[in-house]
């Protein structure tokens, strides 16, 4: 029997601390494991068609202008050419937002960014498609270009539903005991996903199957259908593998619609791969930010003004803008406050969400603002996180549904050894290095979308999930294989998870950390639906039903599931938000600690020791949600020393397009990094009583980076990433 | 242009395209799909494959140049039904998640380990002319030709040691 749930009120009880089947929450491994590792998982561009044709996109030589000519002919004679797709008015002028229900902007006559895909050569094989590519002749007409973001800051556009005051933050401030006001800089990041955007179109019987490496299908869908002018019915999304995405794959981008366009017009299956440098340059990126911080504390370090004013930037006609406030707005007290974010408009690939979009960033300048005010008031940043957790939501007066920060920062501190600091930097040296400590908070709103998926359970005891959810590497395959072996009483390897097909019931997507707790919870109440429909057989209530081991228990009585079942069950689960994220403030907590070395001579920065601690409700597989956890450390400390991506303000061209230029992380930069997870449950979450961690480990993270350097060597730099020309100058003698 | 190449202890007859490269001849050819594309310019290590027993990134070399040599895929190493010990720990220690660069990561740490028993030294190794410590500093600095974006390093490393212990005991 189908059934839906729509998080209006607490969930009372989850089965999942019922069941006692102890699969949910273990450290299981992942069941697609043994396919990744040994190379059999076959991801987007790894499809193999007869008559497959290969395509690689053109891209426009300058940052603005228009296209006068793109001359096929110039490459026609080439061997192999099959021929140049050119469609000026179907080609997608950047990608698409995540969960947008339309295509984004088309049109592709007016370049908008250097590198923007104008048109596609079709080859009969990657080798003459690519050399097509390179050589085809363009004529183009350049315009003058908004390039230079330092220039045109001044003329950055509040936006107005951005903009949330209360109080009085001019006498709040003038009043408080101690203050700051600072400027930070974050530079634009890329997502970098180590599988490049790849699509395979198919088209056949007026219907189109892509083969692409997208996060969220069945908006996908919508937006791809909508760009070409099919209806949804027409367009099908497989994706059983993604290589990576942290945003950068939430909406349609240019190489799916190329590759189905040309598809439809060859009547051939045609493979688009963007390059390394094409991810970069015209997929998304994070904006570059601005980010003005003023703090205002009592003498006793309670604050009483937080203001955290933004400026990004993005393409004409988007309306995306970093949301760098968006943890600031509830994690401290202080009673007046300011928070608004403004866009200058620039002519630079799209700006859109990448890991955490928000706390990603704006946790860098907040948890530094904070580290800065308790030097200033003379106390511990620990202790002066701990007096401003604040009882309810500081503005709208929501209490929080669940929030262990007090202790993730007790626990953290204490595990890490915090007390031995010294608060005066500089101090503590170990041969050539500056040796220092420094914590930040983590915080990262949750979220519930809603999310359908299918269970059957058959009567040999086996069961197969499906749901268009996609695993982009955050364990979606496990933990939904896990919920239901627990909810069914089956082991795992019983347990067949389907996903990355819009054929299956469409699910939230992944991203925004919400594919887990959504999708899981739909896979939950199809569960709960099945072992309704066995109690019903038994003739007993569902709560005296115990499944376990492939067998239906109750009293002492044990059947089979064959001898109850004379065929398979199936169901629809679909969880919705309802008023519970309306009444809560719903939100992951967390706390980073790190210790640095300083160069004394080179100001090189390494990471010695990081560990952090986090709560977010029921962990639903303690090894994939510390993956996750570590991921987003990662993305923290390369944030904080590294990723940097560089915008030629004389053209557009972004300088570092490659994965040899823009730094992230490597091997050696990353120490033994150590993840803790405290017990929580949150029964406003969803029935699971899990909220999202795929995004909670990068929230602060390089700011605990960024405050270990300054009590290393007493530096403190604003101007992310903090590399070593930033430091050198200002270093202590050595 | 015809050529043979030897993979996994299997001979493989292609005409190709002389521009084509190992990596795509792999991807493409032989649907030997293992073989990952991160970069196509020898930046991530994601196409990392065995030649002559040492790793090289195949996107760099093109497939004309290999007749005679012996190639190693990931596919070579193991089967999901029979892992590696590398793979086996890789799965044992979550050392990937989107496990896009894993094949790449694995095919390396495969060459590593045999560089390490043959005393190679690295950047961080305090004797060039001692046998190499197996220190987690010694394997992230030889590991960081192949850039995981899901940041396992912490488990890569695990993994490897795991294996890299148990083989010396074996010794």
């Amino acid at each position: 029997m189908d059934v839906s749930l729509k998080m209006d009120e607490p969930v009372a009880e989850s089965l999942l601390d019922t069941t006692n089947q102890n699969i949910v929450s273990q450290p299981v491994d992942r069941v697609e494991g043994p396919l990744k590792v040994s190379g059999t998982a076959r991801y987007s561009a790894e499809y193999k068609f007869p008559g497959l044709l290969h395509g690689v996109l053109v891209s426009a030589p300058m940052g603005k202008g228009r296209i006068l000519k793109i001359d096929a002919g110039s490459i026609e004679k080439l061997p192999g050419i099959v021929t140049v797709i050119t469609d000026y008015d179907t080609f997608l002028r950047n990608p698409a937002q995540g969960q947008d229900e339309e295509a984004p902007e088309q049109g592709v006559r007016d370049v908008s960014y250097f590198g923007q895909p104008v048109a596609l050569v079709v080859g009969e094989s990657f080798e003459a498609a690519r050399h097509g590519a390179q050589r085809i002749a363009l004529d183009m007409r350049p315009d003058e270009g908004r390039f230079d973001f330092a220039a045109r800051k001044h003329m950055a556009e509040p936006k107005k539903r951005s903009r949330k005051a209360q109080g009085d933050l001019d006498a709040a401030l003038a009043a408080a005991h101690a203050t700051i006001d600072a400027i930070w800089t974050t530079p634009s990041q890329t997502s970098a996903a180590m599988e490049p955007h790849a699509g395979i179109a198919v088209w056949e019987d007026n219907k189109l199957t892509l083969y692409g490496s997208y996060q969220m299908l069945a908006s996908d869908r919508l937006q791809l259908a909508d760009a070409l002018g099919l209806k949804p019915e027409q367009v099908r999304i497989v994706a059983r593998y993604v290589g990576g995405g942290f945003g950068g794959k939430l909406g349609i981008s240019a190489e799916s619609v190329a590759a189905a366009v040309a598809a439809m017009r060859l009547n051939r299956p045609v493979r688009v791969v963007m390059t390394r440098q094409q991810v970069t340059e015209a997929t998304v990126r994070r904006s570059n930010t601005e980010q003005r911080i003023r703090l205002g504390a009592d003498a006793e370090g309670r604050l009483t003004a937080v203001a955290h004013e933004t400026i990004t930037a993005n393409l004409d006609r988007s309306s995306f803008s970093e949301p760098a406030s968006a943890s600031t707005q509830f994690l401290y007290g202080g009673q007046a406050r300011l928070f608004l974010n403004s866009i200058v408009r620039m002519d630079q690939l799209l700006s859109a969400s990448m890991r955490a979009p928000g706390e990603a960033v704006g946790m860098l300048a907040l948890e530094c603002a904070m580290d800065e005010l308790a030097e200033t008031l003379g106390m511990d940043p620990v202790a002066l996180r701990l007096r401003n957790i604040p009882a309810r939501h500081p503005m709208d007066g929501l209490p929080f549904s669940s929030r262990s920060l007090a202790e993730c920062l007790e626990i953290g501190a204490r595990d890490f050894g915090w007390s031995d600091r010294d608060p005066r930097p500089a101090q503590r040296r170990e041969g050539d290095w500056w040796i220092g400590v420094g914590m930040a908070a983590a915080a990262r709103s949750n979220m519930l979308i809603k999310s359908s998926a299918r269970v059957m359970l058959a009567p040999d005891g086996t069961a197969v999930v499906e749901t268009d959810l996609t695993d982009i590497g955050t364990g979606s395959y496990t933990i939904l294989a896990q919920i239901t072996a627990e909810l069914l009483g089956l082991p795992v390897s019983s347990v067949e998870v389907r996903l990355g097909d819009t054929d299956f019931p469409p699910s939230s997507g992944s991203g925004g950390s919400f594919g887990a707790a959504s999708a899981g919870s739909s896979v939950y109440l199809a569960c709960e639906s099945l072992r309704q429909e066995i109690a019903e057989k038994l003739g007993i209530a569902p709560k005296d039903l115990v499944l376990t081991e492939g067998m239906a228990r109750h009293g002492n009585v044990s059947r089979p599931l064959h001898e109850i079942l004379s065929g398979p069950l199936t169901a629809i689960g679909t969880i919705e938000p309802g008023e519970m994220e309306e009444k809560f403030v719903q939100a992951g907590f967390g706390a980073h600690f790190c210790e640095v070395g300083v160069n004394a001579h080179s100001g090189e920065v390494r990471v010695r020791r990081m560990e952090s601690t986090f709560a977010a409700g029921r962990i639903l597989n303690e090894k994939t949600a510390t993956s996750q956890c570590l991921g987003g450390m990662v993305f923290g400390i390369g944030a904080a020393l590294t990723e940097d991506l560089m915008h030629d303000p004389r053209n557009g061209a972004i300088v570092n397009h490659d994965l040899a230029e823009y730094h992230v992380p490597v091997n050696a930069d990353i120490p033994a990094l150590k993840v803790r997870f405290l017990e929580e449950r949150d029964e406003k979450a969803n029935p699971l009583f899990a909220k999202g961690i795929g995004e909670l480990g990068i929230s602060g993270a390089g700011a605990a980076v960024a405050n270990a350097i300054y009590n290393a060597c007493g530096v403190r730099v604003r101007d992310y990433p903090i590399t070593l020309d930033k430091l050198i100058e200002k270093l202590p003698p050595a | 242009m015809h050529i043979t190449l030897s993979i996994n202890g299997k001979d493989h007859e292609l005409d190709l395209d002389p521009r084509t490269s190992v990596l795509d001849a792999l991807r493409d050819h032989l649907d030997l799909i293992g073989t990952k594309k991160g970069c196509d310019h020898g930046q991530c290590g994601a196409c990392t494959v065995l030649v002559n027993g040492r790793r090289i990134n195949s996107c760099l070399t093109l497939a004309v140049m290999h007749e005679g040599d012996a190639i190693t895929t990931i596919e070579g190493l193991g089967t999901p039904e029979a892992l590696s010990p590398l793979q086996a720990a890789f799965v044992a220690h979550d050392g990937f998640q989107c496990g896009y660069c894993t094949p790449g990561q694995i095919c390396s740490a495969t060459g590593m380990l045999e560089e390490m028993r043959a005393g190679w030294p690295s950047h961080v190794s305090e004797d060039l002319l001692a046998a190499p410590d197996l220190s987690d500093a010694e394997i992230s600095e030889r590991m960081s030709g192949n850039l995981c974006r899901c940041s396992a390093y912490t488990n890569i490393v695990a993994a490897i040691t795991e294996v890299a212990e148990a083989r010396d005991e074996a010794v």
